[in-house]
């Protein structure tokens, strides 16, 4: 971190901040992910 | 342009303990939101219904779009690795958020000009900035793996498509009761309105978390372990740094805006076409082997190769390097067209993987150009280098579906088109690419005299605990 008044100060990352930033962007990523791979079955199937 | 105080780079430099690998994730959110430009041939029958107009008049929307891209990441470069990723991605937030809103003003008062405005020239914008607004970050907190780290950030601008796609569709199946996503129903232009409303705020929301956790680092940190001397062994990698201003005066900048060009011009003239070109490499008089649904599959297929290879090759590129891992993207990439344009439609399996391959390529050459860049300029203005490299991507939008268009059209009708009538607009592909290859031969270290001078030696800070 960093105090207003520009020092740096020793700080550690929140193991739950960053596990929440990846499950964020983690997520739509699955779905999306899993969408697509449904669509792409067809070209097996269909 | 001065922005507010807590958006500057002096508020966000991170202290010692600071975990690096919270910076993915906020790279991510951007990129999977801005991704979103792949995904708009969803809407893309709608809007001509609504506006009652053509297919051609609809698609500008996302040539302008792609054109300001470029034009905005060459122009606000400097300006992102002036005042950091913090204030690049808020900036990039509103731009891309309001381009959305202004856009589904547009549709909800038929005024298409609106659209052209609003998700063309200011989502444009947003895209710009946004793209490359990560980049140069994540370079500086992985200067031990340039390649994963970039990777991971444009390998989300692939993953976008993906999200907005199946999204897309499902939100107008719930704003228009009539529509159900199957083909021939297209949603009404208050579903797309109310989407592009939707989508607006959803990704405003998503980008400014991006912007809210992202950090940079103490100019004196690196990783524990990382020695930048033994980075320095490998060829073309420089510890020296070359300003923005400088790098385009250099010939390796346009050797690699040629490279950049070719290999996107090569991926486009494949994706632009994908659904009907499986269908004509495998017709038989008026019908075709593969059904409108499995062209959709490929089409996903393709998607899915796109986004892998942004991840896959760019790490990879780690290890064998930057140059090696373009002659493998540009030589192979060569012969896998010769062979697609040759045997292609002599089965469809041969036909997929050649196309999956060559597509994994055309993502790997985005995802893999900013460590490139890193490589032979230093990090001191990369984020402004990469912003005026993607210029290559927005003439490549424009040439590579207009080599394919242009040969295809003298060739016949769409829908009475053969394997060999794909043949010249796929060796011209292999021209290109044989340009491409030679361009990447030339690349050679940065002279000397563009180097910015040393600054006064500084202790670095080890970080022990949490860098991995």
């Amino acid at each position: 971190m960093i105090s207003p008044a520009g020092n740096h100060q020793p700080s550690s990352t929140p193991a739950a901040l960053i596990a929440f930033a990846w499950t964020l962007v983690g997520v739509p990523l699955v779905y999306g992910l899993y969408q697509t791979v449904k669509t792409a079955s067809s070209l097996f199937t269909g | 342009m001065a922005v507010p105080g807590f958006l500057t780079r002096e508020r966000i430099v991170a202290g010692p303990g600071f975990n690096r690998w919270l910076i993915p994730p906020a790279a991510l959110a951007v990129h999977l939101c801005i991704g979103q430009v792949y995904a708009t041939s969803v809407y893309k029958a709608a809007l001509v219904k609504h506006f009652d107009t053509s297919l051609t008049a609809i698609g500008i929307i996302f040539s302008i779009a792609i054109v300001m891209l470029g034009l905005s990441a060459a122009t606000f470069g400097t300006w992102v690795d002036r005042n950091g990723p913090r204030a690049a991605m808020f900036t990039a937030a509103c731009f891309w958020s309001t381009g959305f809103l202004v856009g589904s003003l547009g549709i909800a008062t038929g005024q298409l000009w609106l659209l052209y405005l609003g998700y063309g020239v200011i989502g444009g914008i947003g895209l710009g900035i946004g793209y490359i607004s990560p980049v140069s970050t994540l370079i500086k907190w992985f200067p031990d793996r340039p390649g994963l780290a970039t990777g991971m950030a444009i390998m989300g601008f692939g993953g976008g498509a993906l999200i907005a796609s199946p999204l897309s569709r499902q939100l107008m199946d719930l704003y228009d009761p009539a529509y159900d996503g199957t083909a021939g129903t297209v949603p009404s232009g208050s579903a797309v309105a109310l989407l592009f409303l939707t989508l607006g705020l959803v990704y405003l929301v998503f980008m400014l978390f991006g912007a809210f956790i992202v950090r940079v680092p103490a100019d004196d940190w690196r990783p524990v372990g990382f020695d930048p001397s033994k980075a320095k062994q490998k060829a073309l990698v420089t510890t020296e740094n070359v300003s923005a201003g400088n790098a385009i005066k250099t010939r390796q900048f346009w050797l690699l805006w040629i490279v950049l060009f070719c290999n996107v011009t090569a991926g486009i003239g494949i994706l632009e076409q994908a659904a009907p070109m499986i269908q004509d490499f495998f017709r038989n008089g008026t019908t075709s082997a593969v059904a409108a649904t499995a062209a959709a599959g490929f089409v996903g297929l393709l998607s899915l190769f796109n986004m892998g290879g942004r991840f896959v090759w760019s790490t990879t590129s780690d290890y064998i390097g930057r140059k090696p891992i373009y002659m493998v993207y540009l030589g192979v990439g060569l012969v896998l067209y010769v062979l697609l344009a040759t045997i292609g439609s002599s089965a469809t399996w041969i036909f997929v993987i050649l196309a999956a391959v060559i597509i994994s390529f055309y993502g790997g050459g985005f995802a893999t150009i900013p460590a490139y860049l890193r490589d032979l300029f230093g990090t001191y203005q990369v984020g402004a280098i990469h912003g005026r490299l993607l210029t290559a991507w927005s003439a490549a939008g424009v040439a590579g579906p207009l080599i394919v268009n242009t040969v295809l059209d003298t060739r016949g009708t769409p829908g009475e088109l053969v394997a060999g009538d794909y043949r010249p607009a796929l060796f011209i592909m292999v021209g290109l690419l044989a340009v491409g290859f030679v361009a990447n031969l030339l690349v050679k270290p940065v002279a000397e005299k563009w180097h910015e001078p040393k600054a006064a030696p500084s202790a670095p800070t080890q970080e022990a605990s949490t860098v991995r």
